[in-house]
């Protein structure tokens, strides 16, 4: 097969996965909110949740449309495009999805009708159900989907016979040592990346001058959640480097430009730097001595592998993930002081009206997007060039289409998803910038219509609004 | 106890493929038909019929891939690399469609009616490319050491033309007497009429489909008309007709949900009468399901989760459909 097919499938799985990770991220973070959200609700009897819930399961409802279709796009291409590989290893992702689907797909997609459309239709409690199941639908997903990815990236529980996998042992296959800490690592990269939305949402509104009760609470307990979670997912993170120090030591060697071990200097930590694959070397490089090998040994002397100890065709590109490692640290950092802002304006009574922090808070809106697309660039290209471990190379598991056809391909994709992921994105703007009103619940909203008291099929208001965009003619 | 477990994944994989097509199928039928419709409340309507229930029945289609996937992954790799291109167009399709269901709404009033567009050319071009891909399936994929050896137009041939020309048709006579079940007033009536000529058109169809098989391939032909499988069989062709009969009273006389119902039917024997076709070929013309099924610890893992949720999913998908019964109006916009 022709390197630049090859290159071209590699791409077209890179840009379409990326894509599906966006909107996920966003469902999963957005279901559990929701599912707070009406809780509260129920327990207060304050109309204030039930408002938010009305405004953000529209961008729920949105993100979870895009990321159905892209998604389906996933489940085929390892087929299409990655042939060798589900040929050798589809007797262990196979089944992984396959349970993906039964215990996840089907459940968000039974009772997100309801979650949607369902308010007149089924009283409060069966309601709240619906959402429950939705949210911890898309949780499972998570542990499925990761416990595939994982294997991947540490495979074991399994023999290869007559040049397939063979699964023997499926506990040690889905509980493969990094997938705990990916699983935990994904999931609060999603709540980070949803509290981020939601306070930078908040924060919009407040600088443009619109101010309501709704608008506080988002704000304020989207700030709570990552004041919360940021640190925790820090620590994750660093235990998730000492996993993969383990088990994948080229890919740690690579994240940290790291190219040889002078014997008896301890690893330096390099803040700054351009990897050179060519030359083995790092230009402008700006280093800390020692400090490498006490985050990932916690040790003054121990060094860690180096690049140059391990065969060129074997090494990642360290100038990609030396980068991409660089961006989620460093915007994982940021959240944290977002955080720590927070509770400081929060204690001076400034929490919304403080324009700098809000600035700043508006500013990191999309940050967990983009943190999450570098984690990921950095976890799979320095994988590569395996696309399983240590058990088959990427370029092994390709399926040889002529160039021709990936070119036709990868075009269709990018012209399509730029234009129909664009229009979502916009849309999603849109609703976002009209923010959430007082009474976004009674907006001719099915709940305010007595249950039981209408035969016919009612439509919540905001999926057909009777004017372009809901409730924008109303006060604007 | 001895499991024959790659029949029994056979099995499952084919019903799945059954609910794909007979739910997924009246939804993307709703598509084919938006053409037919061009207000905007008619169009409101028959998408609001189904946008509580869209996503679920897609999601057969994944399960589709994912069990084929996990039971038979040689098939899986070999089927989907053989229909690339008419797979990767099916899906950019389905994309199209799916946000449609949101997008619409969301839509400025003079950029809806470009999600009507996307939403009738997602719509048409699925179905296109499902047909397209049904037929150059059973027409048979070259296959040499478990890898596809066919070229990249291989799946062009008049006879999957036709299978395409025929899911249309399919899909639109689910989607007319769908809407038939779930609307009233004009838009009904319209439906009534969209009915009767597509269950004619499918007739045609099932007919020359039935003859053309059997020429494309002798092991088709020897399966159908040879005794005593004939006898066996013979229930088949008649059913179609009994159903065909029945359909056509039930549109004349009225009725809202048996059209749909006998629709179903109808489908499912069409689909019946390819998989007696093709069995027990899961790559055809040769390649079997004992051929290519994965380990049986795969088959055998996956095969208890299966067993134990697919009935579940049943039950709480039945229990959607029945949240959301009954009649759709124009009306309930304004509440
Ligand atoms: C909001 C998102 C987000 C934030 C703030 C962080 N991460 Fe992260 N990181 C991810 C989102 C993410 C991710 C997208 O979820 C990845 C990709 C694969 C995975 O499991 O998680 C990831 C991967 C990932 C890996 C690669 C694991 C591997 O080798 O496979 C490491 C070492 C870290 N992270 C470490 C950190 C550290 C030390 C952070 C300190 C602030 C950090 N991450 C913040
Ligand atoms: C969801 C976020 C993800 C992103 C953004 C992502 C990104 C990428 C990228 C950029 C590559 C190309 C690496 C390279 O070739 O240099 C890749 C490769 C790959 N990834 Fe991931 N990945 C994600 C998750 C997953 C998951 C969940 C799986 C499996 C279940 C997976 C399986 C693969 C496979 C099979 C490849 C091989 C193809 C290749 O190397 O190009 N990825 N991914
Ligand atoms: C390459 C690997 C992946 C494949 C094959 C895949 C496949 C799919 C499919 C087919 C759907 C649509 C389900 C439906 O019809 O309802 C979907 C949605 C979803 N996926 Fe992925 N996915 C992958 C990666 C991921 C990752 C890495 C995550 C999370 C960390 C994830 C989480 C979800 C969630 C939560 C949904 C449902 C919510 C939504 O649609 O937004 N997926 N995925």
């Amino acid at each position: 097969m022709p390197e630049l097919a090859f290159d071209l499938a590699r791409i077209q799985f890179g840009f379409t996965i990326s894509f599906h990770i966006i909107f996920p991220a966003i469902t999963i973070g957005l279901a559990s909110y929701l599912a707070v959200l009406e809780a509260r609700w129920l327990m207060t009897k304050q109309t204030i949740f039930l408002d938010l819930y009305h405004f953000w399961v529209k961008i729920f409802a949105l993100c979870f449309g895009m990321g159905v279709v892209s998604g389906l796009v996933m489940a085929y291409q390892f087929g299409t495009n990655w042939a060798g590989f589900s040929t050798f290893a589809g007797s262990v992702t196979g089944p992984l999805l396959a349970y993906e689907v039964l215990t996840a797909f089907f459940l968000e997609a039974g009772f997100l009708g309801v979650m949607l459309f369902g308010w007149n239709r089924v009283g409060p409690g069966l309601h709240f159900g619906a959402t429950i199941m939705v949210a911890v639908g898309t949780l499972i997903s998570t542990t499925w989907i990761l416990a595939s990815n994982s294997w991947m990236h540490t495979p074991q529980g399994i023999e290869i016979i007559n040049g397939k996998v063979v699964p023997v042992d499926w506990l040690a296959i889905i509980f493969n040592p990094s997938f705990p800490y990916r699983l935990v690592h994904m999931v609060l990269a999603a709540y980070l990346t949803t509290a981020l939305l939601v306070a930078s949402s908040a924060a919009w509104q407040l600088l443009k001058g619109n101010n309501n009760a709704a608008i506080r609470k988002m704000l304020s307990m989207g700030l709570w959640m990552i004041l919360l979670v940021a640190p925790i997912q820090a620590v994750v993170g660093d235990f998730h480097g000492l996993n993969t120090l383990e088990y994948q030591p080229t890919k740690i060697a690579a994240i940290e430009g790291h190219w040889e071990n002078p014997p008896g200097e301890a690893t330096p930590l390099i803040l700054f730097a351009w990897p050179d694959m060519e030359q083995e070397k790092n230009h402008f490089e700006l280093a800390i001595p020692k400090l490498g090998s006490l985050i990932l040994r916690h040790s003054w002397t121990e060094q860690i592998p180096a690049l140059k100890e391990f065969a060129v065709e074997d090494r990642p590109n360290a100038t990609v993930v030396f980068w991409t490692f660089r961006v989620m640290v460093g915007l994982g950092m940021l959240m944290i002081v977002l955080g720590a802002f927070s509770l400081w304006a929060r204690w001076k009574n400034q929490l919304y009206e403080n324009k700098l922090f809000l600035r700043f808070a508006l500013v990191m809106g999309p940050a967990g997007v983009i943190a999450i697309l570098a984690g990921w660039f950095t976890t799979e290209i320095g994988r590569q060039p395996w696309v399983i471990y240590g058990l088959m190379r990427t370029a092994d598991a390709v399926t040889p289409h002529s160039v021709t056809e990936m070119g036709i391909s990868l075009g269709l994709f990018v012209v399509i998803y730029l234009a129909v992921f664009g229009a979502g994105a916009i849309y999603m703007l849109r609703l976002i910038k009209i923010g959430p009103k007082p009474k976004e619940a009674m907006q001719g909203d099915a709940f305010s219509v007595n249950k039981g008291e209408v035969e016919d099929f009612i439509i919540a208001a905001e999926f057909h609004p009777p004017h372009p965009t809901p409730s924008e003619r109303k006060d604007d | 106890m001895h499991f024959d477990l790659p029949l029994i994944w056979a099995i499952i994989i084919l019903f799945g493929i059954m609910m794909y097509i007979m739910m997924d199928g009246f939804d993307l039928g709703i598509g084919i038909l938006y053409p037919f419709f061009s207000e905007k409340s008619d169009r409101d309507v028959m998408m609001n019929t189904v946008a509580p229930v869209w996503d679920g029945n897609e999601t057969w289609l994944v399960l589709g891939g994912a069990g084929l996937l996990a039971a038979f992954p040689l098939a899986y790799s070999v089927v989907l690399s053989a229909f690339y291109m008419p797979i990767i167009l099916m899906l950019l399709a389905l994309i199209l469609r799916g946000v449609a269901f949101e997008f619409r709404f969301k839509a400025q009033e003079h950029e809806r009616h470009f999600w009507d567009k996307a939403f009738i050319l997602g719509s048409f071009a699925a179905t296109f490319f499902q047909g397209m891909i049904l037929g150059a399936y059973i027409h048979g994929i070259k296959v040499v050491d478990g890898v596809y050896a066919g070229g990249p137009l291989d799946w062009i041939t008049p006879f999957s033309v036709f299978t395409a020309l025929g899911l249309l048709v399919t899909y639109a006579l689910l989607g007319s007497t769908w809407l038939i079940m779930k609307t009233s007033g004009e838009l009904q009536t319209v439906s009534y009429r969209l009915a009767r000529v597509m269950a004619f058109v499918l007739l045609v169809f099932i007919v020359a489909v039935s003859i053309w098989t059997p020429l494309l391939n002798e092991a088709i032909a020897a399966r159908w008309f040879t005794l005593p499988n004939m006898l066996w069989l013979s229930p088949v062709p008649l059913m179609v007709t009994a159903f065909f009969v029945l359909l056509q009273k039930a549109l004349a006389q009225k009725a809202h949900v048996t059209p749909f119902v006998y629709a179903l039917a109808l489908v499912f024997l069409g689909y019946l009468g390819l998989g007696i076709s093709i069995w027990p070929h899961i790559i055809p013309p040769d390649i079997s399901i004992y051929a290519a099924a994965s380990p049986p610890e795969s088959q055998r893992f996956a095969l208890v989760g299966a067993l134990i949720i697919i009935p579940l999913i049943i039950a709480y998908t039945a229990w959607g459909y029945y949240v959301f019964r009954g009649k759709v109006s124009a009306e309930d916009h304004y509440h």
